[in-house]
């Protein structure tokens, strides 16, 4: 029996627009994955620490507030500094587009901006899965 | 014998109504299904985003109960359906009052002097999160946050700047701050003293309104008792000390934003308004005391009917509500007076330009439902903060509705309208209901306890989106008519120095203030918080010792606890 994929749906920071990631959170629930949601001003070891508590295949950030690029790279250093590295990172929320590359060269596998339908975000992670 | 139009006659058994029962049975019957036939209506229902339904024709069939005086009234009257001003625009626009800040106080300084030379009418002042959630920017959950959705804040000193050559006794100033209100309330005190001017003659709002905070907006601190105490000291200490202020803006902006419908979006927001009275009436203040001073804060979304109606049926709701269940006696106790921002969530990140007729047309939602005041999000919204180019274009949209389109000239021309006043009476029904609702589960801060109000926001939220997705519901230039696009290279970023240049300047301030003032200051407030007494005089105590916003927080941290957020999904 092949175990449901699980989702850590997550929110770093100060930011306390949720309604993305709810949505997600949602969305990847009806396509069958567990989805483990957070809640609003996760610090990065608390995200870690719960991506690893949970036993994750995913990661999913979301942020609107700007601090993009100091808090995802953070969780992905922390994630590997635990040793995890089988996790597949992304991101999404009001980030814009020259920050992308950046992101991915930190370890964000994709970004999710503005307009993404939920069904890309699905189709993602199922076909870009670590493990 | 003239047909009159709609209900607006006294006599309910008027038998013209029976003519244009069977005229209109006639022509549904027979030109309509005609029609149909060749040509099939788009949708099988059309709803607005409340999912009322919208008929093919409204006709005074649909206005017969409605009386002119009990229902509608005139404007500057009960139940100020029409507005809560007898000449509206006529006597004055609306307030244009841009919501702005970004990066450091002198910067967030220009900006504001920026927008008042290009005729804005009044301030709005947007702070960063540490700021709302009382964090210095030294903190460690500051990192990454400084400056960046608005002003980082840390103390008077940043006050003294952010307002430098702006003269407080000239402008109205609203500030977006929610748990530590108060503190910021008396740091613009504090500055305005400095300038000479008293505080009995400043005019702004604060936001102040914690209950939104839990449900949709999340830059809480504290928990609901404590909050809710900080709120009413404030509502009392500005009824003797700030008399022109308003001491609250009662928002459903944001709730409309995380998802909810136009009645969702009254009936959240008057219920939390009617907790606030509560509260304060608890607190042992009269209604008339302080109600005068209450105001709101709408979103103006897409559906250009059903935002005017729902302007509409917001304030002949309220308005009887302060009447009926609060036996206010004051006519101004029953206005709902309202700041609105056009809706954020419909701008798109494609094809940007796009977004600024979008806010044109939430502009003129706004101004035909008779708001006091109104900021217009510009074009880049869902990509950054606004440029100065981006935020000229949406001041000048207010500007082009308010003196080039005449809709100011006559107060709420669309009354009388069979399908406004028809949806007038429908989203004040529905809301009211909803309200009931919430009454039954022991009012708005239980039911936000239960999760009540957020999982029905959240239920909203997934039903506009998966309408998107199945093409239900249309967004131009996201799920159809797209075209390829490069990325806008012209966004305002904030320089990662601003939280290097906050945390000297905060090094600074602590070396050249009295800190055993400050010691002092701190200690009397740990003291009086533990009491019943008003904190209001002790916050502003603080601030003028220039105690860091992020020290008064923490104080008051340890005395009120705070607050655990429950996720709900």
């Amino acid at each position: 029996m092949v175990r449901p994929i699980r989702v850590l749906v997550a929110k770093p920071g100060l930011d306390g627009h949720d309604r993305g990631a709810k949505i997600i959170a949602r969305a990847l629930r009806d396509s069958g994955m567990e989805v483990i949601y957070t809640g609003l001003r996760q610090t990065p070891e608390q995200i870690v620490a719960a991506a690893v508590q949970e036993d994750v295949d995913v990661v999913a950030m979301s942020i609107l507030s700007g601090a993009h690029n100091h808090l995802f790279p953070k969780v992905v250093n922390l994630l590997k500094a635990e040793g995890v590295d089988d996790v597949l990172i992304i991101g999404g929320g009001v980030i814009p587009k020259e920050d992308i590359p950046f992101l991915m060269e930190s370890g964000v596998e994709a970004v999710f901006t503005p307009g993404t339908p939920t069904k890309d975000v699905v189709d993602y992670i199922y076909n870009n899965l670590k493990r | 014998m003239e047909l009159p139009i709609g209900g607006f006659i006294m006599e309910k058994n008027f038998d013209g109504y029976e003519e244009i029962d069977k005229s209109y049975n006639n022509w549904e019957n027979n030109k309509v299904e005609k029609i149909k036939l060749r040509f099939p209506e788009r949708k099988e229902k059309f709803t607005t985003s409340s999912d009322i339904e919208v008929k093919g024709l409204y006709t005074p069939l649909d206005a017969k109960d409605l009386n002119y005086v009990e229902d509608l009234g005139f404007p500057g009257e009960y139940p100020f359906t029409r507005g809560v001003q007898p000449t509206m625009y006529r006597g004055r626009l609306w307030t244009m009052r841009q919501y702005a800040g970004f990066a450091t106080a002198e910067e967030s300084n220009q900006r504001y002097k920026y927008l008042l030379e290009q005729g804005q009418t009044g301030l709005s002042v947007a702070f960063d999160l540490p700021t709302q959630i009382g964090y210095d920017s030294d903190h460690g959950l500051a990192e990454g946050e400084v400056g960046k959705v608005g002003v980082a804040i840390d103390s008077l000193r940043d006050m003294e700047i952010l307002f430098d050559g702006i003269p407080l006794d000239k402008v109205s100033t609203s500030m977006t701050i929610n748990a530590p209100a108060g503190i910021l309330l008396a740091m613009y005190i504090a500055v305005a003293e400095k300038q000479g001017v008293s505080s009995d003659r400043l005019r702004g709002t604060i936001q102040n309104d914690i209950l939104k905070e839990y449900i949709a907006r999340g830059t809480y601190i504290f928990p609901p008792e404590a909050s809710m105490r900080l709120i009413t000291n404030i509502f009392e200490y500005c009824s003797k000390e700030v008399p022109q202020w308003n001491t609250i803006s009662i928002s459903g902006y944001h709730i409309r934003e995380a998802g909810a419908t136009a009645v969702q979006e009254v009936a959240f927001t008057l219920a939390d308004g009617i907790a606030y009275v509560e509260a304060a009436i608890k607190a042992g203040l009269n209604v008339d005391d302080f109600a005068p001073r209450l105001s709101f804060f709408f979103n103006a979304h897409n559906d250009l009917f059903e935002e005017i109606a729902k302007f509409r049926a917001a304030r002949r709701l309220w308005a009887k509500i302060m009447k009926n269940r609060f036996k206010a006696k004051n006519e101004k106790s029953m206005q709902l007076k309202f700041h609105t921002q056009t809706a954020g969530s419909t701008l798109t990140a494609q094809q940007p330009d796009n977004n600024i007729i979008r806010v044109t047309i939430q502009t003129l939602a706004a101004v035909l439902g008779g708001t006091q005041s109104l900021h217009t999000n510009s074009r880049d919204e869902a990509l950054a903060l606004p440029t100065e180019d981006s935020v000229r274009i949406a001041l000048r949209t207010q500007q082009i509705v308010g003196y080039e389109s005449g809709v100011t000239e006559t107060v709420d021309p669309l009354a009388g309208s069979y399908y406004i006043e028809s949806l007038t009476d429908k989203i004040e029904e529905e809301a009211y209901e909803l309200i009931k609702k919430i009454d039954e589960l022991g009012g708005a801060p239980k039911a936000i306890e239960k999760g009540y109000i957020q999982k029905e926001i959240q239920s909203s939220a997934y039903k506009y989106q998966m309408e998107i997705e199945s093409m239900e519901k249309i967004v131009v230039g996201v799920n159809k008519f797209r075209i390829e696009e490069d990325a806008k290279s012209d966004i305002l970023r904030v320089d990662a120095d601003v939280e290097k240049i906050q945390k000297e300047k905060l090094k600074a301030l602590k070396l050249n203030r009295n800190n055993e003032d400050v010691k002092t200051a701190l200690n009397i407030l740990e003291k009086k918080a533990q009491t019943d007494e008003n904190l209001m005089p002790y916050i502003l105590n603080a601030v003028k010792k220039y105690a860091t916003l992020g020290e008064i927080c923490n104080i008051l941290r340890k005395v009120f606890g705070e607050y655990e957020q429950t996720v709900i999904l």
